[in-house]
């Protein structure tokens, strides 16, 4: 069908009242306060793990977010956990609150289109997102340079950043679930828990989806065992949850020496004998298909959210 | 139609296998007051939606201030403002951060912006509560700040959905008084209610829904005309001998209900008032007073739909 005019009229005005919104609540307070003390807390202890240890580390920075004292958790350990959480902190009820308040037929009454209502919504959380992790990452950096006496090189700064976009891109996945199941549902609670049920699904039981599936696909010989096939499938299944992709992508920018992507876990990795790290481009390259498989998890599932949304009626 | 600033052919919204809008055809022309008055459920907001373009139509056209509102839908909204049934505000924020956000969205230039609510607030009297938070207001007072925002679009057609259900009797005097403001002003207004009778002075012209169609339609006298037939109603206060039985005598009178202890109704083909008087003495009682009752639309309604459903 044909419209005319710009769906992006307004696209600022909410962003900047959504992101404005967000800023001021209670709720991103909450959250900012819980992920600067476990940060914190984090990183103080791996720093006290590398003072003991005393390598000549050529990437002493990049430690700083992946060694973990036990049985506390490392930095990104850390981050998988809670990243998802402030994700859908600000999006499960991003649509259906504006239909509870009754402010949602006040709002498409006015010269806009939906687009820039959902969009708007969107930007503005992934807005908020990014400042809070930039500013963690920051301080991770200045607790990194107080304390240890040597500043980050280039590349370590470039490796940081890269990691940082891809967990901005991470939360962004997870709050487009949230948003999709707050276009959904028309009760918040409903969403929230809907959320949540499928980062339990994701972040918990994925894995032992993948091997059953796996299992499924290509049954193990009573004599020979499982097949060859039934290890790639499997990981190709579980590489269907952001979770991995985020680990994956993680381990590759902030590992240098990781050379291929598999079923590998940090704590694995810490112990291998790695062999000469990567260089900054080849570690991208190597992270890439995760990096694009999370911005096309995105836009699919604000895809779904916006043809839910576009024929919604609007009765409140 | 010249005159038409809002047009339905063969309007129709149907959920599933229910009809909730049948075959509407609806004009309201530039500068009138339409009451779109009805029970609930039968079809008003549904209507209304559609003409925002807020909800799918199922068949037939629908044209608004020239546009087609599926076609043309942020043009119809530049021009329209609407104030949704029960309307809702940001309760943390207040009553000017709230109009200053749709303000914005509804692209008011903005120097004007301030000026405009500050005016609009003033008109409806919340100024001096303006930077309350809205939680703190009463019902009275959201529904005053719906009208508010209508005020601030300075639209050519605003459309207010049961703009004075659940208010007080005062609350909804000052409601309906600015509503006639703002036809002084030039605007067209559409409004839908429940209530026939507290709307019915307000409005130019009055269509009456049922069960999803537009029933009867027209200006509330012609249509009591209609329905209730060319018949006067008087009221008359009168004690003692028997006024009753005298009363009946009358000529053209048809009917003759005791109301109470002193009170009768009369219905009649003609006027009878100059008559009363002399009829009352006549009998031997004392006539207290008497008054012609105008028809009121809900008598209409009823008589209507008791006659409709006769006939079904
Ligand atoms: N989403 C929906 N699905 C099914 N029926 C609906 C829906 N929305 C409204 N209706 C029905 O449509 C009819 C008209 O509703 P509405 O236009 O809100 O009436 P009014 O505003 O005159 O009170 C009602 O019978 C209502 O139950
Ligand atoms: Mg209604």
């Amino acid at each position: 069908m044909r419209r005319s005019g710009s769906p992006w009229t307004g696209l600022w005005t909410v962003v900047s009242k959504e992101a404005a919104d967000h800023i001021t609540s209670a709720r991103m307070l909450m959250l900012q306060l819980l992920i600067l003390f476990t940060a914190v807390g984090a990183v103080y202890a791996a720093i006290g793990v590398m003072k003991t240890v005393a390598t000549q580390d050529q990437f002493l920075f990049l430690r700083l977010f992946t060694i973990a004292r036990e049985p506390f958790p490392s930095f990104v350990n850390f981050l998988g956990f809670v990243v998802p959480i402030v994700g859908i902190a600000l999006g499960f009820d991003a649509v259906n609150s504006e239909y509870q308040r009754r402010t949602m037929s006040r709002l498409l009454a006015q010269p806009i289109y939906r687009d820039a209502l959902v969009f708007g919504k969107f930007l503005a959380a992934l807005l908020t997102l990014g400042l809070t992790f930039f500013a963690l990452w920051l301080l991770v950096t200045g607790m990194g340079l107080l304390i240890l006496g040597v500043p980050p090189s280039g590349e370590e700064v470039g490796r940081g950043l890269s990691f940082l976009v891809v967990t901005i891109a991470y939360a962004g996945v997870w709050l487009a679930v949230a948003m999709m199941f707050s276009t959904v549902f028309r009760n918040a609670a409903t969403s929230a828990l809907a959320s949540l049920a499928t980062w339990l699904l994701f972040s918990v039981f994925w894995n032992i989806v993948a091997g059953i599936v796996a299992q499924m696909a290509a049954p193990s010989h009573p004599l020979f065992g499982p097949p060859p096939e039934q290890a790639d499938l499997a990981q190709w299944v579980t590489r269907l949850s952001p979770n991995t992709l985020w680990t994956e992508a993680t381990i590759g920018l902030l590992s240098p020496e990781t050379r291929a992507l598999g079923r590998v876990f940090f704590e694995q990795l810490q112990g291998m004998a790695m062999g000469s790290p990567l260089p900054f481009g080849q570690s991208l390259l190597l992270v890439w298909p995760q990096i694009s498989g999370l911005i096309a998890a995105m836009i699919v599932l604000f895809t779904i959210l916006y043809l839910v949304f576009q024929r919604q009626e609007v009765r409140a | 139609m010249s005159g038409a600033i809002i047009e339905t052919r063969a309007l129709c919204k149907s959920y599933g296998s229910f009809q909730a809008v049948k075959d509407l055809n609806l004009t309201v022309s530039r500068g009138e007051v339409f009451g779109m008055l009805g029970p609930n459920g039968a079809g008003k907001t549904t209507t209304i939606l559609m003409l925002l373009g807020l909800t799918e139509v199922t068949s037939g056209i629908v044209r608004i201030v020239g546009c087609d509102p599926t076609q043309d839908p942020l043009e119809v909204k530049r021009r329209v403002a609407y104030m949704p049934d029960s309307v809702g505000f940001y309760d943390q924020l207040s009553a000017r951060t709230n109009l200053r956000y749709t303000a914005r969205l509804a692209g008011i230039p903005r120097a004007e912006i301030d000026e405009r609510i500050d005016a609009a607030l003033s008109r409806i009297s919340l100024l001096g509560v303006a930077d309350k938070a809205v939680g703190t207001y009463s019902r009275g007072m959201r529904q005053r700040l719906g009208l508010a925002e209508v005020l601030m679009k300075k639209p050519d057609v605003a459309i207010l959905d049961e703009p004075t259900s659940g208010l007080d009797p005062e609350v909804t005097l000052h409601l309906l008084d600015i509503i006639r403001d703002l036809k002084r002003d030039g605007m067209t207004i559409l409004l839908s209610s429940h209530l026939l009778q507290q709307v019915q002075d307000t409005c130019d012209r009055v269509g009456l829904f049922y069960r999803g169609q537009l029933a009867l339609e027209g200006r509330v006298e012609d249509l009591a005309q209609t329905v209730l037939g060319s018949v006067y109603r008087v009221s008359v206060e009168a004690e003692g001998g028997d006024v009753e039985a005298a009363l009946r005598r009358l000529p053209g009178v048809s009917e003759v209900a005791r109301v109470g202890a002193t009170a009768f109704a009369l219905k009649s083909a003609t006027d009878i008032r100059p008559m009363i008087a002399g009829t009352v003495a006549g009998s031997g009682g004392r006539l207290l007073g008497f008054s012609l009752i105008q028809p009121s639309l809900d008598e209409v309604y009823t008589t209507y739909f008791r006659e409709t459903a006769n006939a079904a």
